[in-house]
């Protein structure tokens, strides 16, 4: 897949609570379907799909093991699509510690203008 | 730093920032409207300016913002419309770069709720697809943010756990 769609997949896949709370399941260790259906009050089909679009995205893969088909987590995906957003996040940061400091200024001057 | 931005995809075309800041709303609020005030702080990366900064914030009313690179004078510009004006809790204006590296433009709405004289800011910027959005996240990577590498908390806390 491109770059390009392999992230977009990838935020499709963490919009849905069940999926991100499934892959904090697989963050503790690898897991079988049933497991993983375990606390979700869902049928075992349900969790498949969920776990399809989790693999589509190469979020999750199945081990080898041939009776449990375990899942586990593809933790470089993960650190990919969040690496994207946290230079994202450092631009929009540096704005707000400016703002943190005008606003600063501000209520000073709203202070002064009203004496207490 | 005061309080953690956080962000995260909401959807498949939204982004969605939010912060706290230690200020009545309607303070806050200003620094949105006030071109005096928002010329002091959005200005993006270490070393730019912001030389234009016009803004006719009423619905229809239109917004032209100009940055420039001090250390090569490199500009870049961008505008749209205001859509929805309630102060000071709400704001709703396209968003659109003269040379936009993404297709179409974004529909950003600000909410600012106040609590204890702590104001919340909620910043939802829609995109007109997935793609557009992605291409918006990936620009704050390649356009090498001079910033120090921290180890990231939230934006991964976020996504891996349903809080």
């Amino acid at each position: 897949m491109q770059a390009a769609h392999r992230l977009d997949a990838i935020f499709a896949a963490l919009a849905d609570p069940t999926r991100r709370a499934i892959i904090a399941r697989l963050a503790a260790g690898q897991a079988s379907v049933n497991e993983l259906a375990e606390p979700f009050a869902m049928s075992q089909p349900a969790i498949s799909k969920h776990l399809k679009v989790l693999e589509r995205a190469g979020l999750i893969s199945r081990s080898q093991d041939a009776q449990r088909r375990p899942r586990r987590l593809e933790a470089k995906r993960l650190e990919e699509a969040d690496k994207w957003l946290e230079r994202y996040r450092q631009l929009w940061e540096a704005n707000y510690q400016r703002l943190d400091a005008l606003l600063d200024t501000l209520k000073t001057q709203v202070k002064e203008r009203k004496p207490s | 730093m005061k309080h953690a931005l956080k962000i995260t995809p909401s959807g498949d075309r939204d982004l969605v920032m939010t912060r706290a800041f230690d200020a009545p709303r309607k303070l806050v609020y200003d620094a949105h409207t006030k071109p005096e005030l928002v010329r002091q702080w959005l200005l993006g990366p270490p070393g730019w300016t912001m030389p234009v900064c016009e803004m006719d914030v009423r619905v229809g009313g239109t917004y032209r913002w100009e940055w420039k690179s001090e250390r090569d004078g490199t500009t870049m510009g961008m505008g749209g419309v205001y859509r929805e004006v309630k102060a000071p809790e709400r704001l709703v204006s396209t968003e659109k770069f003269d040379e936009a590296w993404y297709p179409g433009e974004s529909l950003n709405t600000l909410v600012l709720t106040e609590k204890g004289g702590r104001t919340t800011l909620t910043q939802t910027m829609r995109y007109e697809s997935a793609a557009a959005r992605e291409a918006v996240i990936k620009s704050g990577m390649e356009k090498g943010v001079a910033v120090s590498y921290d180890r990231l908390e939230d934006v991964l806390a976020t996504a891996t756990t349903t809080r």
